[in-house]
């Protein structure tokens, strides 16, 4: 049995402890907000916050999380920064297919919660690490900007 | 305002009333509208019910494009719906309602959706608004010639009396829908042209929108796959012992050419799929390389093709001023849309109900009937929103799979591939070898020749459309080539790669052709001495559109204005899609031949704009899309199988890799063009076009290879 405290809950999950946590999100609780999208960290739709600090959750196994607090897409509108963007996103329409967007948004909100006022350098660093097939670069760039006026 | 929002059921409570309603004769429908509760629906797409709320039903499949609200504001415009009271929904698989018009599939590709659909459901929206009409006229006994609609209402002009859709459901449902309607001229628009908020993305930052993926029917078992790595071969033998030990792993089913485990959850379906001990018949492919597929298509492209075009006297054309020969080649792409493959399946003795994201519904539903045996009414899908498709999911190859492991299980079972088994059991946008001859003289195209050579996609997809030996995707852009030249000729030359699937990749034919004949058309500028914008304008006579938009983007980047050594402006002028299209590029390139794309600027003549911050949203996305093939797209081919597996070996561009780029939007009363692919196809003849610019070099192959453009290699 894994304990893992999600969005605020505690949650028991009958899986093994190296499987990712993307999947116990994704199949074994049903919050399919979180998105597979590579299986090795490169493109960034699996990202959640632990404590805050966003992760692949499909490289991290649920043994490495302990008692710190996962938050994911579902949950993160319930804070300032992921408010923000969330509604910047929509004030300048990011979203396409939005199949990354969920990543996006975990990034960017960790991005805007460490620095409120993020510069050109600090968003190519915190959000390189999420591929948008889509193309909507452009916009996530601005609404970041945008979400850190606001 | 939760009633703005539009609600996008998952197929699974949407589907099935649908299909029952659409398939009774009018008569009946009627009938069985004028029982209470009913609502009114005209036709296919629109139900009004007591409450006023306007559910339209989508025939084209939202897959980022932002097609879901243009559909939307289209039958809305026409309807005069409230659009606080629109809802969406998905439509069932059904080629007789909702095929696209220009496939006779129901299909949502080829940018087509608004040019498809522009007039039809214009003519729904229109006819159902009679309809309403009538009834309040009747309920008034008035002429319908003195009322008029608006926000879902009917008002009688002379007396002010009013009557809101939701009271006049029951009376319309009994009328006759109208043989003519006059629709509204662009000057009383009121939604299309406007820039008019996502219906579908509000569910997209929370982490509500369902995609295939996200389907969680009851009992859910979950399934991961191996196909075998080599095209076309077998599984030989399998070993599931320690597979079957994994606490979680529920069963293994091997078929013809790939295993697949199914777990309760995908992790030990996975980790079931790794302790498998396969071996693999590889068969009649499994020495097929890259170097195989050029060898072929190169000697096929010296010969005679299929005559797609032709025009004037082509020998005597070439043969007049200077002439230039050359060949373009493009390589293999794999889609690498962010979803995964994926598809549910619940088989039972007498049914079979599907949960995917397709862009071919109705064949997603004729699949699974041929696999299972079942009747196509027997076989139920429920279509999802589509995290990226780019032509993908224009196949069923996902679907028949998935129903082929589903008839093994006892319930429900979610297949999802892996990014590798994506990446390496794709379509591929096939490699094409044009080539290429055109002569000049005072500046103006004398002759041309131009023979795509390539896999036909057409003849598998659209086999009625594939006629005289022509795909006439493959020649889109080419045979209907903007540029006024007397003496041409347009040849398509089939050549099937060994071993490799090929299928329609975002772009389509005119990403093949667009670069190598704005590459070349700069090729010819340069020879006949001639600024390539001006080049360009001199030689579009019959293309005004075409020019309006050189002019505008030539002008909003600078053209002309110096940059400093070792950059370039280039520029790329497309009518593809019904849409005219021109993009400058601005690049830098180092001594050691590292390319940075600075600066990309389009503007666009796209006839009447539905949804304006779509079209910027569309051409913004596809130039990415476009760049990213022609830096890095290469797919290649080893001992038969494909070299590349995940992002890290295919890379895609991310936000520090992108220029700025700039999208100028011109008004326009002509029909709507086609706007979904268009960047894609700008994007590389405009970066190659301004590398020459800048260094003097010509790249007639994608993806640029940068030791070409290091300095000692060009000085």
């Amino acid at each position: 049995m894994v304990n893992l405290r999600i969005n605020g809950e505690m949650r028991e999950l009958d899986i093994s402890a190296d499987t990712p946590l993307l999947w116990a999100l994704r199949d074994v609780l049903g919050l399919t907000g979180t998105k597979f999208g590579c299986g090795i960290a490169q493109c960034g739709a699996c990202t959640v916050h632990l404590d805050g600090a966003p992760i692949r959750s499909c490289v991290t196994p649920v043994s490495a999380i302990g008692d710190r607090a996962i938050t994911t897409i579902e949950a993160i509108g319930a804070t300032t920064p992921g408010h923000k963007i969330q509604q910047a996103w929509l004030d300048l329409e990011v979203v396409q297919c939005g199949y990354c967007q969920s990543g996006q948004i975990m990034s960017a909100t960790a991005l805007l919660a460490s620095k409120p006022d993020p510069s050109d350098a600090d968003i190519d660093a915190a959000m390189a690490g999420n591929i948008c097939r889509c193309g909507t670069y452009v916009r996530i760039r601005n609404a970041i900007k945008k979400a850190a006026k606001s | 305002m939760t009633t703005r929002r539009a609600f996008l059921q998952t197929g699974a409570a949407a589907g099935g009333v649908l299909l029952v309603g659409f398939h009774i004769p009018r008569e009946a429908w009627a009938a069985a509208n004028a029982a209470p509760g009913a609502p009114f629906a005209p036709d296919a797409f629109i139900r009004i019910d007591h409450q006023g709320a306007v559910t339209l039903i989508m025939p084209q499949v939202e897959m980022g494009q932002g097609i879901y609200t243009a559909i939307a504001m289209i039958l809305a415009e026409e309807l005069d719906a409230r659009w606080e009271q629109v809802r969406l929904e998905h439509a069932p698989p059904n080629t007789k309602l909702y095929g696209n018009p220009i496939f006779g599939v129901q299909a949502t590709g080829g940018s087509t959706s608004v040019r498809a659909f522009w007039t039809p459901l214009r003519k729904a929206g229109a006819s159902a608004r009679a309809l309403l009409i009538e009834a309040a006229a009747q309920r008034w006994k008035v002429s319908p010639d003195t009322c008029h609609t608006a926000n879902s209402t009917v008002t009688h002009q002379p007396s002010g009396r009013t009557l809101a859709y939701a009271a006049l459901v029951d009376d319309a449902s009994r009328l006759t829908p109208p043989a003519k309607v006059s629709l509204k001229s662009p000057s009383e628009f009121t939604l299309i042209g406007k820039p008019v908020k996502r219906l579908d993305t509000p569910d997209k930052v929370n982490g509500k929108a369902v995609y295939g993926i996200d389907a969680r029917p009851p009992g859910l078992k979950f399934a991961a796959i191996a196909i075998c790595p080599v095209f076309g071969g077998k599984v030989g033998h399998v070993d599931d012992s320690k597979a079957k030990q994994i606490p979680g792993v529920r069963q293994v089913v091997v078929l013809d050419e790939l295993v697949a485990v199914v777990g309760d959850h995908t992790w030990v379906a996975k980790q079931g799929l790794a302790a498998l001990d396969v071996t693999w018949d590889e068969g009649p492919n499994a020495h097929v390389t890259s170097d195989d597929v050029w060898r072929q298509i190169r000697a096929s492209s010296e010969q005679q093709g299929a005559v797609a075009k032709t025009a004037g006297d082509v020998p005597k054309g070439l043969g007049t001023g200077d002439r230039l020969d050359a060949a373009y080649e493009m390589p293999f792409l794999a889609h690498a849309q962010m979803e995964p493959l994926n598809c549910t399946v619940h088989v039972t003795a007498d049914s079979c109900e599907v949960w995917v994201g397709s862009q071919v519904l109705a064949r997603a539903q004729e699949v699974a009937a041929k696999v299972t045996g079942l009747p196509l009414e027997k076989v139920t899908v429920h279509n999802h929103l589509i995290g990226g498709g780019f032509g993908r999911r224009l196949e069923v190859d996902y679907v028949e799979i998935a129903v082929r492991v589903a008839k093994q299980v006892d319930g429900p079972v979610k297949v999802t591939w892996s990014r590798e088994e994506d990446m390496q059991h794709d379509v591929y946008r096939p490699v094409y070898r044009n080539v290429l001859a055109a002569s000049v003289s005072d500046g103006r195209i004398i002759g041309w020749s131009y023979r795509v050579t390539g896999s036909s996609i057409i003849a598998r997809w659209l086999p009625p459309a594939f006629q005289k030996g022509v795909d006439i995707d493959a020649v889109d852009s080419a045979a209907d080539i903007p540029y006024d030249i007397a003496n041409l000729q347009v040849e398509y030359k089939r050549d099937e790669p060994p071993a490799v699937p090929t299928g329609f990749w975002r772009g389509v034919g005119p990403n093949n052709n667009v670069f190598a004949i704005e590459s070349f058309i700069d090729e010819l500028a340069r020879k006949a001495g001639k600024d390539p914008v001006t080049f360009r304008r001199d030689n579009l006579g019959k293309t005004p559109r075409l020019v309006a938009a050189i002019d505008l983007a030539a002008s909003k980047a600078g053209w002309g204005k110096p940059l400093p050594p070792g950059s370039g402006r280039g520029i790329a002028a497309q009518s593809s899609f019904g849409s005219y299209i021109a993009t400058v590029a601005e690049v830098e390139v180092s001594e050691s031949g590292i390319l940075r794309v600075r600066r990309l600027v389009t503007a666009v003549d796209t006839g009447i704009i539905v949804n304006p911050d779509t079209v910027v949203a569309q051409l913004q996305s596809g130039l990415i899309f476009g760049l990213t093939a022609a830096l890095w797209g290469e797919i290649t081919i080893k001992n038969g199988r494909v070299e590349q597996s995940n992002y890290h070996d295919y890379r895609v561009l991310r936000i520090n890799e992108v220029p700025e780029i700039e999208v100028h939007l011109i008004a326009s009363g002509e029909a709507p063009g086609g706007i979904g692919e268009t960047g894609t196809t700008a994007a590389p003849p405009a970066v190659g076009n301004a590398i020459y610019a800048a260094t003097g070099v010509r790249l007639r192959r994608l993806p640029i290879d940068p030791k070409h453009l290091q300095r000692t290699s060009f000085s």
